[in-house]
Order: structure tokens, then C-alpha cells, then sequence
């Protein structure tokens, strides 16, 4: 079969069992967009920027567990990837890019539109490619998803010069097996380190699970469930391990690290052993390192080698996939039946120091609020994703997950403007649950484009703005560590967010009524053929608390009043 | 801190040498020497990189070395027993006063004299470090007006099973 390059890269994506990709057409990715007009398997969603394309293939991987794709052309069009593809990276985050290049024959001479793409995204990718040779586009792409899905997923870009996209050859469909002699998947694991384990669990009195983004990726929540249940062992989750453990779970201990719950904290603070599961002992979690988890000997369970020991010296490391090795602890575990007095301590903890807020003396509307009126009214079950900053603290801390997969928000890089085409990645991956991205004014007006492509598709994502008309996180730090200097994080002069969804096509609501802010959820909640933005006027100064301030122990929180 | 011998084995494609530089540059590892170049088989390419950290350092260098899809393989030499070599090259000040002093010092580290120029000599030398710190030493009292050292190659002595 005599096919080109761009029909090969297609039928190789179909083969891969893309179904959906992201993208945005320019010159040098013609022969692509050519290719994709020709044939109905893979639906092309039009973003209306690279970083809405690549966010929204975040969104798409980080709701499914599959493969996230998304297409830009050459030069300024690959360049606008870069901020997506950093934060798959720093959130383990399987998609692959695509990028048009400049044809062989310019590489290297400036060309209109040409950038050194694999050279710029080399620290920010688990691998790149520059395909040279039509012959090379099968075995290439079968690699890139490979390598993306595998082990610790992570973001690849493959580089599609024009010509090497347009050349049509005799295809022949690559052998089975996939060879690279320097990348190995990671099978099975330490058998004698697992005992070392679970005679460390057997013994513990007062252990806590610390479990992040590798239980969520790993598929292996139902595994953590059936560890902390059998043992009764309190679970404290990262902001990436959200959904991972049911939040209403009775040995929930929420969020841990700078805001999360003081119970948390104080238990990892307290504790005899300390079963990370899936993390990686990231500064926002473990406040000053030497102080994290003093008492503790240290479990580390972890798909990547490189994490072991990096921050924290560890125990006993389990290098491997993360639910085969808590299937094979818990094989070992001896349940326990009655609670102990850690419990007793812990509940202690919860009673004195439970996540609350207080009301608004400006007669705003509580931030807090909204988002426990979005948890009740979904009863957790909505997928929610986050832009960065105030907007995305509160809501890890205040709506109840119970799911893996349904909490999607830029951990490691936080990137502002990530929230929305998120969640129109989401919305694709799931078209019949509600999504809704939780923002602030600021990070909504990062990508706030979007809205054309979610008009567009008739994806009806809610978009609930926090609006206290300034850069909130930043605002606070101004207010508690540089005295209240708001060097340029008031930002009251913005658009008419109702006006701006109208003018887009999408439904705008504003809600500066407390009293409204059900009904207006729940209105929301009935649209079905249009994203709706519903623009909440909170308090303008709240902030998040329990708080770390940087670089502090975490046992030692601030509190608002 | 002490000094590592990295023994590398990586894909011989465009771009490699890049990606193992950029780890080094990215995680903040400081490189004392490194060379690349072929091996037996054409299509895997060696480096050898000289790096100094303490234990921890040594276990990260090398584990987040492996994440990079073109390296095949690492090993740690430091502590095998192996033949090291770094060419060096010295252009040095050699006026007829000290001319055959500097012939004699070139002979005890058995290098050799590759350019005469009116004032000057060219001296070549191989052998491990040591030595060559030891040579360019000897003949800096004399005015080192050019220098460059190729860095270290290493191979494992005998035969491993």
C-alpha cells in the first residue's frame, strides 16, 4: 500500500486507539490536516490556541488514563506547547505533541517559522523524536506511545518535517514487538523488600499512608482502600493523589503539605511509619524537609528509581508498579479489627482543628462556599478541574472526592490558565458527566479563547469564577510575608464576564448573592447544549488557610480567623 | 569529594550527546571531563565522564541517567580495576636557553615533540591524569602558552564475567 507520510502517522494513531486529538493547523503541518480532512476515525477538536490543544490533551489523558494527543505546525505554533508539555511533565502526564516542522532540506537555515522544537522541549519530555524519514514515522510513533504510557508516563514529542509528511512510500506495517534497547517497562519487583514492608506495617502504631499522583496513574486506589482498611491506617492524600482515597472515608485525613488539613500534618508529624505511596516528597508537601516525618521509618513505593532517596532517606524503597506491590502487601497484611489510640489521637486532631471558614464581614460571598455547594450538589461525583492559585487550594480542600480521575489540576508546574481547556479535554474523554473547571479571575483570563472551541463543540462545562478581582495567592503572600504590599495583583479592571460568555455564545450568570449561589449551581447544572460561565463575586481578601508559611516545618500552621 | 569514572554506553544518533549534557546541566551535576566517541559497534557510542559527588549524588547521577531512552547502559568504574588515558597537547615557551632542558623533560614522560616553531614547541603526551598534571607541572616554569586536554577515556582491565 502505497501511503504518505501523514496517512502513515494517522493510521498509526488509530492503531494506538486515538479517538480524539487537540490541535491547531498552520503551514508546515499541512500535509497532516490534508490527511485528517480525508478520513472520519479520529475526531480533530479545533483549540483556538497550542496551549488550549495541549492542556485539553492533559485533560483528556489525565480524566481517561489514555494517551492524551494534541497537534500544533512548526515554529511559534510548537513553541506554544511548551507550557503544556512542562506540566505533563511535572505531573507524569502521558500525552504526545505533534509538532509541523520546516521541511529536511531548511532544517537548521531559519526558516519562516522553523524552531529547534526537540532541542527546547529536551529537559521537559521523557523522550522527542525528529522523524527524518517516512520509512521511520510507524516504528516512531509506536515508541512515542510507548514510552508515554509506560513506567513513569510523561509527555513526547515527535517533529514532523514537511517533506518527511508528504513523501508517500510502500507501507508496511511495523513488526509486533517493540525494541528499545535503552527503555525497559518495569516488571514485577522486589519480593523480600515487600516482606521488609509488611513486617514494618504489622508492627507500626502509628502509621499514615502519604499516597500522591502514582496511585492515580497506577490505577491502584482500590489496592490503597483495601491497605488502609485491612490495617486501619489513616490516609493523608497530595494534591495529584486527590480521588485517590475517598475523602469521606472514615481514615481520610485529606490534603497534607503548606494548606492542607492540620490533622493531616499533625499525624505525619506524630507518626511511627510512614507509607509513601506514589510521591515524591515535593517541598509544597513536606514544608522543611528534615523536620517531615521525624519519628518515622520510611516505605517508599515508587515506579521511578530516581525517586527513591532523592529528598528523604528512605527505609525500605519498593521500586515498581504501584498496584501490583500494595496487591502483594496486602496478600501478607494480618487485619486489624479495633481502633487504637492513634485513632483516638486523630479524631482529637479532627474535632479541634476540623477545615472550616468564617463568614464575610464584606458581605461577599465565602469562596469556601461555592465550592462545598458545587461538592454537594455533584455529590462528588462531577470531574473537577482547576485553574492555579486560591481557586484550586479551596477546592481541594473543600470538595469531597471520591474518585480517581476526577480532580484534575496542575500539581507540579502550576500553570495558570490549565483549568478550562482541561476540562474541554475531559468533557471529550466523558462526554455524559458534568465537568466543571473551578477558577479565579485571574487564570480564567489566561486562556478564556477557549470558549470558542467549547461553543463550538456544544460542550457544556461550567466555569465557575472565584472573583475577588485580584490574583489571590499571589495577594495573599503580599498580605502575610511582604507586608501587604499589593505590588500589581489588583486586577478589578477586568472584562464583564457575563458580556464576555454572551458574546461567545456560552451562558453568563454573575451571583453576588450567597443566597443565590444553589440555585444559580443548579441552573447551571441543566444546561446541556453550551458551556455556562457563572461569575461568583467572593470576598475580595479571604485566604487560604491552614497555611505553611515556605520553607517552615509543617506541623507549625497559620490560621485565619 | 571523591572523583567517578562514568562508563556510558548510549545510541549513536543525533542529538545523545545533548540530552546526557542537558542532565548534567539541568540537575545541577558538575562535569570534570567528558568524552564521547565510537565503539566496537557502529551503532552505540561511548561516553566517559568524569563527575565528582559523594554516594547520594553518584546514585542519582546514575539513576536519572537511565531514564534517558538513549542510554543502553552505566557503569561506575571507580572502583574496578581499569587503563585510563587523556591525551594532552602544550605549546610552550622554548627559546635555545631552555630548549634541551625542556627535550629532557618531554622524554622523562615519554611524550613527544610535534611542532618546532622560532620560540616555541608543541609537546604531545598521553597517559592517565596524573601524569599529565604531572607534565604540565613540570612545564609551566617554562611559560604554557596554549593547552587542551582531550579529557578521559577508560576501559575495564581483563576480561568480566
Amino acid at each position: 500500500m502505497i501511503l504518505k507520510g501523514a496517512e502513515i502517522l494517522l493510521k498509526c494513531l488509530e492503531e494506538e486507539g486515538v479517538d480524539t486529538v487537540f490541535g491547531y493547523p498552520g503551514g508546515q503541518i499541512l500535509p497532516v490536516y490534508d490527511a485528517l480532512y480525508q478520513q472520519t476515525k479520529i475526531k480533530h477538536i479545533l483549540t483556538r490556541h497550542e496551549q488550549g490543544a495541549v492542556h485539553a490533551a492533559e485533560g483528556y489523558a489525565r480524566a481517561s488514563g489514555r494517551v492524551g494527543v494534541c497537534i500544533s505546525t512548526s515554529g511559534p505554533g510548537a513553541t506554544n506547547l511548551v507550557t503544556g508539555i512542562a506540566d505533563a511533565y511535572m505531573d507524569s502526564i502521558p500525552i504526545v505533541a505533534l509538532t509541523g516542522q520546516v521541511g529536511t532540506s531548511l532544517i537548521g537555515r531559519d526558516a519562516f517559522q522553523e524552531a529547534d522544537i526537540t532541542g527546547i522541549t529536551l529537559p521537559i519530555t521523557k523522550h522527542n523524536y525528529l522523524i527524518e524519514r517516512t520509512e521511520d514515522v510507524a516504528r516512531i510513533v509506536r515508541e512515542a506511545f510507548y514510552i508515554a504510557r509506560t513506567n513513569r508516563p510523561g509527555p513526547v514529542v515527535i517533529d514532523l518535517p514537511k517533506d518527511v509528511m508528504e513523501k508517500a512510500i510502500e507501507y508496511q506495517a511495523p513488526s509486533e514487538d517493540i525494541n528499545i534497547r535503552g527503555y525497559r517497562v518495569m516488571n514485577g519487583f522486589n519480593a523480600g523488600q515487600v516482606i521488609s514492608a509488611v513486617d514494618l506495617i504489622n508492627k507500626a502504631e502509628r502509621p499514615v499512608i502519604y499516597a500522591g499522583g502514582g496511585v492515580i496513574s497506577s490505577e491502584a486506589s482500590l489496592a490503597l482502600r483495601e491497605l488502609a482498611e485491612t490495617r486501619k491506617i489513616p490516609v493523608t492524600t497530595t494534591l495529584m493523589g486527590m480521588g485517590g482515597f475517598p475523602s469521606d472515608n472514615y481514615l481520610s485525613l485529606g490534603m497534607l503539605g503548606m494548606h492542607g488539613t492540620r490533622y493531616a500534618n499533625y499525624a505525619i508529624g506524630e507518626c511511627d511509619l510512614l507509607i509513601a505511596v506514589g510521591v515524591r516528597f515535593d517541598d509544597r508537601v513536606t514544608g522543611k524537609i528534615d523536620t517531615f516525618a521525624p519519628h518515622a521509618r520510611v516505605i517508599h513505593i515508587d515506579i521511578d528509581a530516581a525517586e527513591i532517596g532523592k529528598n528523604v532517606a528512605v527505609n525500605v524503597p519498593i521500586v515498581g508498579q504501584v498496584r501490583e506491590i500494595l496487591e502483594a502487601i496486602n496478600k501478607r497484611l494480618e487485619p486489624v479489627e479495633a481502633m487504637s489510640e492513634w485513632h483516638t489521637t486523630i479524631d482529637r486532631w479532627k474535632e479541634e482543628f476540623p477545615m472550616r471558614y468564617g463568614a464575610t464581614c464584606s458581605g461577599r460571598i465565602p469562596p469556601q462556599h461555592i465550592i462545598e455547594k458545587v461538592s454537594d450538589l455533584t455529590r462528588g461525583e462531577a470531574i473537577i478541574t482547576t485553574e492555579v492559585g486560591q481557586n484550586q487550594m479551596w477546592t481541594a480542600q473543600f470538595y469531597q472526592f471520591k474518585h480517581p480521575r476526577t480532580f484534575i489540576s496542575s500539581g507540579g508546574l502550576g500553570t495558570m490558565g490549565f483549568g478550562f481547556p482541561a476540562a474541554i479535554g475531559a468533557k471529550m474523554a466523558f462526554p455524559d458527566r458534568p465537568v466543571i473547571d473551578i477558577a479565579g479571575d485571574g487564570s480564567i483570563q489566561m486562556n478564556i479563547q477557549e470558549l470558542g472551541t467549547a461553543v463550538q463543540y456544544k460542550l457544556p462545562i461550567i466555569i465557575c469564577i472565584l472573583n475577588n478581582h485580584f490574583l489571590g495567592m499571589v495577594r495573599q503572600w503580599q498580605s502575610l510575608f511582604y507586608e501587604g504590599r499589593y505590588s500589581f495583583t489588583d486586577i478589578s479592571h477586568q472584562p464583564d464576564f457575563v458580556k464576555l460568555a454572551e458574546a461567545y455564545g456560552a451562558y453568563g450568570r454573575r451571583i453576588k448573592d450567597i443566597n443565590e449561589v444553589d440555585e444559580a449551581l443548579r441552573e447551571a447544572l441543566t444546561i446541556t447544549d453550551r458551556p455556562v460561565i457563572l461569575d461568583f463575586w467572593v470576598e475580595r481578601e479571604a485566604n487560604v488557610y491552614p497555611m505553611v508559611p515556605p520553607g517552615g516545618s509543617i506541623i507549625n500552621m497559620l490560621e485565619g480567623d | 569529594m571523591k572523583k567517578h569514572t562514568l562508563s556510558v554506553t548510549v545510541e549513536n544518533r543525533p542529538g545523545v550527546l545533548t540530552r546526557v549534557v542537558t542532565l548534567f546541566r539541568r540537575r545541577a551535576y558538575n562535569i570534570d571531563s567528558l568524552t564521547v566517541g565510537a565503539t566496537e559497534d557502529s551503532s552505540v557510542s561511548r561516553i566517559t565522564i568524569v563527575v565528582s559527588g559523594d554516594d547520594k549524588v553518584m546514585e542519582q547521577v546514575t539513576k536519572q541517567l537511565y531514564k534517558l531512552v538513549d542510554v543502553i547502559k552505566i557503569v561506575d568504574i571507580t572502583e574496578e580495576r581499569f587503563v585510563d588515558r587523556e591525551l594532552v597537547l602544550i605549546k610552550v615557551k622554548a627559546d635555545n636557553n631552555v630548549r634541551a632542558e625542556i627535550v629532557q623533560i618531554v622524554d622523562i614522560f615519554r611524550g613527544r615533540i610535534v611542532d618546532i616553531g622560532p620560540n616555541t614547541l608543541i609537546i604531545e603526551a598521553t597517559g592517565d591524569s596524573g601524569k599529565i598534571d604531572a607534565i604540565e607541572d613540570s612545564l609551566r616554569p617554562f611559560g604554557i602558552l596554549e593547552l587542551v586536554r582531550t579529557g578521559k577515556v577508560a576501559m575495564v582491565r581483563g576480561c568480566k564475567q
